[in-house]
């Protein structure tokens, strides 16, 4: 899944809006927001409307194809990860089938372990890794970070957390 | 004129004792009071006029207390207005703490403890039996030591909503952490040099495998946030299994590692997790921290001591100046 925000002039009549969202909705792609910049209001009185989605990778060339040929589009870009965390492994990570362990988060799609720093001392005693999770978004992380910790427990490996500051 | 007996006569009791022998400084608080009785588990000293602490803690200091009347003896038989109940923890029965609290509230003492077990195995019904009786039950010192946070939470964030809690309720488990950050050394010999300077207690077990802090967590969930949680409830992984290369990667990305015990809507935990190395909770040697995140006032920080024999003892007379005292400062 990729998140893509786009923002295109729209005029300022009524249904323009829902040309852009049509496709969107027609293409499987899911709305994270949609932003009116009145304030921005074009020489030619155009409004600019960003808006946020989440999408199926292979479809964004697709629906930018569509949505120009609606509208002007003044500018889109795929932002595909958005998270990132820290979590560290303590204990026999190698030997647990780290392969798997990576993996486990890999093939959600929505998460990947982008960076991963390893230290293994000695033969046979714990290795201390500290992988980098990104997403497509919190909850997503969230999400991932659950599923590495069943792996963890399953596997008997120590899974250091962040203390993460959720905004009150 | 307020008469307390003290229950138990170890670090805690003694030092409460020690307090209070300072008759100046307390009877400002809270005016005239006798101390009448005095109970460890092998014997008592008792009388209705008052004993002296002074000689109980001379006597204690040669053995034990002398052959007399049992803590369950004493409540039965004796008056007093509050009981200070110090004995030892056990989490598992609560006991003898339990009975002890049960029987002060039934007849209408409060009470004051440094004891964790009774409360992390029947908080809600010491709770409701004290209401129900019109006494206080008041227990400050059983987390974070000479740290404010149970009234702090109650009192001064009254009207607030208490979203979490997380913080460092074991001063051993991070004079550990904080001694392997600084001199990266193994867990083992953190441990050895910590058993050498007297910071663990006997049982380490009860430390390092995050049980102390998950009584604790326990404590702070059902009496501040009005949670209903028992030490099952709490997901508990210790520190016993972590690599000295662990704060050497954890650094790289500017982190360190701390016990961190958390109540949120999400559950109870206690676990080590990463702290970014400027964060307030990320603090040395055997002090405790704790954030409390509320809805109005946001996020507050408490630092402090969270053992000893006077600061829990401190704890324990300002429940006693909570009860009794005028406030000086109105």
């Amino acid at each position: 899944m990729a998140i893509v925000s786009i923002v295109v002039e729209l005029k300022d009549q009524p249904g323009q809006l829902l040309r852009v969202l049509e496709p969107i909705s027609r293409l499987g792609g899911n709305i994270l927001s949609i932003v009116h910049q009145r304030d921005k209001k074009t020489p030619l009185g155009r409004i600019p409307v960003e808006i946020s989605l989440q999408i199926d990778e292979k479809k964004v060339d697709d629906l930018i194809k569509i949505i120009k040929s609606e509208t002007i589009v003044r500018s889109y870009n795929e932002v595909r990860l958005i998270t990132t965390t820290s979590i560290m492994l303590v204990g026999h990570i190698i030997h647990t089938d780290l392969g798997d362990t990576i993996n486990s988060i890999d093939r959600t799609g929505f998460a990947e372990v982008v960076d991963m720093h390893i230290s293994m001392p000695k033969l046979n005693e714990p290795s201390t890794a500290m992988v980098t999770i990104s997403a497509t978004g919190k909850e997503k992380l969230k999400e991932a970070i659950e599923l590495l910790r069943d792996v963890c427990r399953r596997k008997g490996i120590l899974m250091i957390e962040p203390l993460n500051e959720e905004p009150v | 004129m307020i008469r307390i007996a003290i229950f138990g006569f170890g670090a805690v009791g003694q030092g409460v004792a020690e307090i209070l022998m300072q008759r100046e400084r307390i009877e400002r608080w809270i005016g005239r009071y006798e101390v009448v009785a005095v109970a460890d588990s092998r014997g008592s000293l008792c009388s209705e006029d008052g004993i002296s602490l002074k000689e109980a803690i001379e006597v204690k200091k040669r053995g034990s207390l002398p052959e007399g009347k049992s803590v369950m003896e004493i409540i039965e038989s004796m008056d007093f207005d509050v009981a200070i109940e110090a004995t030892p923890t056990n989490i598992e029965t609560g006991e003898p703490g339990l009975s002890h609290i049960r029987a002060c509230l039934n007849k209408g003492s409060h009470v004051i403890t440094s004891n964790k077990g009774p409360l992390v195995v029947a908080y809600k019904e010491l709770a409701e039996l004290a209401k129900r009786k019109n006494v206080k039950l008041a227990f400050e010192a059983t987390v974070g030591g000479a740290m404010p946070l149970i009234k702090l939470a109650k009192r001064d964030l009254a009207g607030n909503e208490i979203i979490s809690i997380k913080g460092i309720l074991n001063g051993t488990c991070n004079y550990i952490l904080s001694r392997m950050e600084q001199e990266r050394l193994s867990y083992q010999q953190i441990l050895a040099e910590a058993k050498e300077l007297k910071i663990v207690e006997a049982n380490t077990s009860y430390d390092v495998e995050g049980i102390d802090s998950a009584a604790k967590l326990v404590i702070l969930a059902n009496a501040v946030m009005e949670m209903d949680a028992t030490f099952n409830d709490v997901e508990i992984v210790g520190i016993t299994s972590i690599t000295p290369e662990a704060f050497e990667i954890a650094m790289e990305k500017g982190y360190t590692i701390r016990l961190i015990a958390e109540a949120s809507r999400d559950g109870l935990r206690v676990s080590p997790r990463l702290l970014p190395l400027y964060h307030p909770l990320a603090v040395r040697g055997t002090l405790n921290a704790v954030l409390i995140q509320t809805d109005l006032a946001r996020e507050v920080f408490v630092i402090g001591r969270g053992a000893g024999k006077i600061e829990t003892a401190s704890a324990i007379i300002s429940d006693l100046v909570d009860i009794y005292g005028n406030d000086r400062t109105n």
